[in-house]
Order: C-alpha cells, then structure tokens, then sequence
C-alpha cells in the first residue's frame, strides 16, 4: 500500500499492540497520513458517502431484522409492527428502505464520475472492476430485500425476475427451482431471500475493502486525469479530505433527510402497502427506480431468452469498459469530443429509466428499443473510434502547476 | 464563502425537489385525475385535526366498519399521542362495545368477552370467505393501508367517497357495479357508502357527503400512518441541526484548505 507513513506509537497500549499487529499504522497510513492529488472535487466525496450509506444499511438491518418475521403469514404485519409499535421503528424503517435509493443515487454519481474522468483506466482497471461487482452485490441486496417485506410488488417482481433465470438454457430450470426452494415464490423463497438479504452486505463491505486497496496502490485519480508527479501535488488526506468528505456526507444526509420525514414513500411503489397475493396480478408490474434501465433493456427485446442476454450484456459490458476506451487521455476535460458522448450516455440511461417504467407499447417501445441499442453502440463503437480519432487537448504539466493557473487566473491582475 | 455554502444548500433540495415533484406527477391515477383537498397533514408542519380524526372515526364505525376492517389498529391507538386522542376511559367504553373470542379457558373452552385497549379493532367478517360471501363475491378491502397503498392516497379516498354518479350514457355496468369517475376502470364494487346526514356527529358539525368524505379520509391516513406527526417534528429538529453542522462543517474546511490556495 502506498503512503507508508513513519508512524511512531508514542503510548505503551499502542507499542504493545504495533508490534504484535502493525494495524496502527496500516490504518495511519490509509486514512491519515495517504498522499491524495489536492484538485479533488465535490464528485469525488461520493466514495466517502457511498460508504457512509453501506454503514447505515447494515446497521439499520440488524436493528430490522430483529423485528422482522420472514414468513409469508407475517412477513408484511411484522414489518406493519415495526411502523407502529416498536420505538422509532418507523424511523429505522424508512431511513433504511429510503437508504436502499440513497445508495444506488450515489453509487450512480460514483460511477459517473469514474466515466467521465476516466478513473478506469490503467493502472486502475481492477478498482473499476471491483466496483462493478460491488454494484451487482447491491443490485441482488436491494431485490432481496424488496421482496422480503412480502407486498404486492415484492412477490409478482420477484415472480419477474426470478422467472428470467429459467429462460437460460440447460440449466435454467434446476436454477428456478433452486431459488425458488419449489415450484414457485413462496415461503422457501422468502426465507432464503431473508438470509442472502443479510449476508449480502457483509460480502459488500469485505469488496469495499479490497476496492480501496487496490484504489491505495496507485492513488486516486482526479480532474486533470494527469498523474501525480510529486509531494507538491498531493495533501494528506487527513485533515484535507476526512473535513471535505464529512461536509459532503452531511450534505448528503440533509438530501437524505428530506425523503425520510417529509416524503418517505415517494420513491416506492404504494403497490407495496398491499400485502402479496397469488390471485391477483397488479396492472404494471415494475421494479424499483434503480433497476429500470436493465428493465427497459430486458422488454425492449422480443424474444425471452434474447432479451435476458441483452440485459446480461450491459450488465457484462461496464467489466469490459476499461478495454473498450482506447483512449490514453483519462479525463473528458481534454477530449472535447467524448465530453459530448459522455453527456448523451447520460441521456440515453436516463432515458431507459424512464421507458422502463412505462407499459412496453407503441412510442414507448421504439424509444425504448433506440435507447438499447445506443446504449450498447456507445461502449461498443464509440468508446474504440473515439480513442483512434479524436485529437485531446494539451495536457497541463503537472497537478500543482494547474491548481497555481487556476488561482492566478481567478485574480485580477 | 457562504455563498458557496449556499449554492450547494440550495444544490442539495433543488435535487430533491427535481426528484420527488415527476415522481408525484407522473403517478396520475388510472381513473378520472384526482379531487384535491387541502388537508391540515400536508407539508412539512402538518399534524392531524384531532376533531376531524374523531369524526372520520364516527364515519368509519358507523358506516365503513359494516364491511372494512382496519386490521393493523387496537382500540389503545386512539387514546396514543398524535391520533384522535380519545381519553382512556373513552377508549375504553369505545372497545367494550364489540366483542372477541379469548381463550380457551382453564376448561379448554373458549369465551366471548367485551373487547379491551389492548385487542385489534374487531374486523366485521372472521375470513375473506365471510366477506365475499356477504358482499356479491367482492372482497371489501382492508383499509389500515389504503392511504398509502394508492398514488396520492388521501385525495383518492376522497375523490372515491364523493366520485358516484350515474353511468353516462353508452356505457355498459357489470351486473351489481357501481359507475365511480375516479375508480380504475370507473366501475367499482362498493355501492355508494355516504349520503348527506348519514351519521349525526358527536361536535355537532354538518354531516354533508363532502365533510364525511373528508374526514375519514383523514383518518384513514393517520390508520397508514400513526407517526406522521412525530415524523414531521423530529424532521424539523434533525434538518435544522444538520444545516447547522454543514455550516461549521464549511468553515472548518475552508480554515484548514487556507493555505493550500
């Protein structure tokens, strides 16, 4: 790990411990003493956030699950019994199904910002990757945990998606009834959706860890896109970066803050107050906000089996990224012609969410069939040519230089 | 400096703002667009009418109740801070009024006794079955969640109460449906529940289909939602300190940046 610090224990506990396990100044030198490029902005608080969030879920969780029955006779009343009786339940409950949308809105802004300022690239690819198999782990969490409080559209989006794993082929069937534990969603289901909802997390926080160390290896990434050529490019990240990032994540809990009291439903689907029924389909059967691109993927392909491979593909794609981008230049500040693409991705993702919350018909299915397959001809076609075509921007000299312009220039001569 | 602080304070609820106010326009209900009342729940200040909480609970006992239960309420809910607030003496008078089954007994057998604070609001039917069986196959739903278990809950309550008419013409009614503007598919099970001095309210005030309608919309909002009142004061405290530690929290960062610019 880079930034070894010379960090001396000066207490006995302290001596005593350094000696036997050096996690003192392991930890001294990760969060303390860690050399960190001084031009960082605002988008680069969201790993500080993000981690922040995975704290709240499993601590809330765990108080949950302490109240929570998962069966489908008590399921939905237990967590009914939570909202009303249990003290401060009813804070624990939202701060904890609003986290879930939290969470995905940052790790959306996270992932934006490793997009557009290319932090995929060499030598960071691994931490790209572990990221995205970060963002699967919370992509399976959050439907676990969706389909455990056992309403309306917990069980029919359950039915959904676990239906799309028998489209593969050979295996789908055993696949089915393996996470089914029957012949359809049902009790089986829910508790083992119950034990992978709470394992999930941990698996999460053990990837958040090797993503930072790998992150520590070559250091952050930043708006230049440029490498850190010295001490004068960098500060400690303790005190600069621990005070940024806690503003920032205070901030976040003011934004955080306004949906749990003031509008805790807003961002789900009130078909979920209904407790789940077998007999009875509801009109739209949609998923959560943050899983509507996939979806809109999924319809916008005729065929069952095609549709599922499309959806696994862009999910497959982000891992490919850091080798689609031919581009050396990591930062879209000096490729004035991905900085355009960049925004039109942007676009086309918004546009999905928003298609995959409509009935797949008429207009919207054509929008929704345009915007897949420029989802894919951006990362397939776009992402290679533009490296071979486009002519970057000068890149300044180096990160101390550029930060020094920047002042001068802000003052008037 | 401040001004920066202000521009992101501002940043964070413009995003919120952006992000909550499609979710609600984009949620229009299949049937007619919804009646809107201006109710005393709304916006970050709003607490519950008690008055009204007492009177929705007359039209909900004296009416609703004859079909719907409210399953996921006891009778100690409407003595609790933040809803009715009925004495516990009154609560108490209220719940012996009905009847439940307890035991069994040292015998082994089981008794009826009156109901107590502690028991659920006695459902009308002992099953689904009873209920279908006595409403023409319909199934009356439970209405504890019914607020929050339609788009806009409370306006679709209301707009439902005070949305019958008769079927304009050309159009086809299933046998024993009602026509409702608001109702997806605008027919509906339920014959209309409420006409103009159906119940005669204990304070006296005028039982019009609008004010009934109204207010036990209003209570079936604080049945979804018994804290909404603690939410919104606890939501004040815990945004106002946030403000104030993003303050320091901005200061302390430009102190400690000063000599990097």
């Amino acid at each position: 790990m880079s930034g070894h610090s010379e960090f001396q224990p000066t207490s006995a506990p302290a001596k005593w411990l350094e000696r036997r396990l050096p996690i003192l100044s392991l930890l001294h030198g990760a969060a303390v003493a860690f050399p960190t490029p001084k031009n960082l902005n605002y988008w680069w608080t969201f790993g500080g956030i993000l981690m922040f969030c995975l704290g709240v879920q499993i601590l809330t969780g765990i108080i949950l699950a302490m109240h929570f029955t998962p069966h489908v006779d008590m399921a939905f009343s237990s967590v009914e019994h939570i909202m009303r009786d249990v003290n401060y339940g009813w804070l624990i409950r939202y701060i904890h199904s609003n986290g879930a949308s939290m969470f995905f809105i940052a790790v959306y802004i996270h992932m934006f910002r490793g997009l557009y300022y290319g932090s995929y690239k060499e030598p960071r690819e691994l931490i790209w990757i572990l990221g995205v198999v970060i963002y699967l782990l919370m992509m399976a969490a959050a439907f676990f945990g969706y389909v455990i409080v056992w309403g309306q559209m917990s069980f029919w989006g359950a039915t959904v998606i676990t239906n799309l794993f028998g489209a593969i082929p050979v295996v789908g069937d055993g696949l089915l009834s393996l996470l089914w534990g029957g012949f359809s969603v049902d009790n089986p289901t829910l508790n083992r959706f119950f034990s992978l909802h709470y394992l999930v997390p941990f698996l999460i926080a053990g990837l958040v860890i090797l993503h930072i160390w790998a992150l520590h290896v070559p250091g952050n990434n930043n708006p230049l896109g440029i490498d850190v050529k010295g001490p004068q490019d960098t500060v400690t990240f303790h005190p600069y970066y621990t005070v940024k990032d806690t503003f920032a994540v205070v901030m976040f809990m003011l934004f955080f803050a306004f949906f749990v009291f003031y509008m805790p439903n807003a961002l789900g689907d009130p078909d979920n107050y209904i407790e789940a029924n077998r007999l009875s389909t509801p009109a739209h059967i949609v998923p959560e906000w943050y899983l509507l691109p996939y979806y809109a993927i999924l319809r916008s392909i005729p065929d069952k089996l095609f549709g599922v491979g499309a959806m696994g593909l862009a999910i497959v794609t982000l891992f490919l990224i850091p080798w689609l981008d031919t581009s050396r230049v990591r930062s879209a500040r000096f490729r004035p012609l991905y900085k355009q693409f960049f925004w039109l991705f942007v676009i086309d993702a918004v546009v999905l969410g928003y298609i995959g919350a409509k009935p797949p018909e008429g207009m919207y299915l054509i929008i929704g069939r345009l915007a897949t397959a420029y989802y894919f001809f951006h990362f397939y076609i776009i992402l290679p040519v533009l490296g071979l075509v486009e002519t970057p921007k000068p890149l300044p000299e180096s990160i101390s230089k550029s930060v020094l312009d920047k002042s001068a220039a802000g003052k008037p001569a | 400096m401040t001004n920066k602080l202000q521009i992101i304070l501002g940043g964070v609820f413009l995003a919120a703002a952006a992000i909550a106010l499609p979710l609600d326009a984009a949620h229009a209900s299949e049937g007619g667009e919804l009646k809107h009342v201006n109710w005393s729940f709304n916006g970050p200040f709003g607490t519950f009418d008690r008055a009204q909480l007492k009177r929705g609970f007359q039209v909900y006992r004296e009416v609703c109740s004859a079909c719907h239960s409210v399953k996921f309420m006891s009778y100690r809910n409407l003595s609790e801070a933040g809803g009715p607030e009925y004495t516990d003496a009154e609560t108490k008078t209220i719940a012996a009024t009905n009847k439940v089954m307890d035991g069994p007994d040292r015998d082994g057998e089981m008794f009826e006794r009156p109901a107590e604070p502690k028991d659920r609001i006695v459902k009308p039917f002992p099953n689904d079955n009873a209920a279908r069986a006595a409403n023409n196959g319909a199934l009356p739903p439970d209405l504890s969640l019914m607020t929050k278990a339609r788009h806009d809950g409370p306006n679709y309550v209301y707009s439902i109460l005070t949305g019958y008419a008769d079927a304009p013409e050309g159009v086809v009614m299933a046998d024993g449906m009602n026509y409702n503007h608001y109702f997806p598919g605008q027919q509906i099970a339920m014959p209309p529940p409420l006409s103009d001095d159906q119940v005669t309210y204990e304070d006296g005030a005028p039982a019009t289909l609008d004010q009934m309608a109204q207010d036990v919309s209003a209570f079936l909002t604080w049945t979804a939602e018994p804290k909404l009142e603690d939410r919104h004061k606890l939501g004040l405290k815990v945004v106002l300190f946030l403000i104030v530690f993003a303050g320091l929290l901005f200061a302390s960062y430009k102190r400690i940046w000063k000599d990097q610019h």
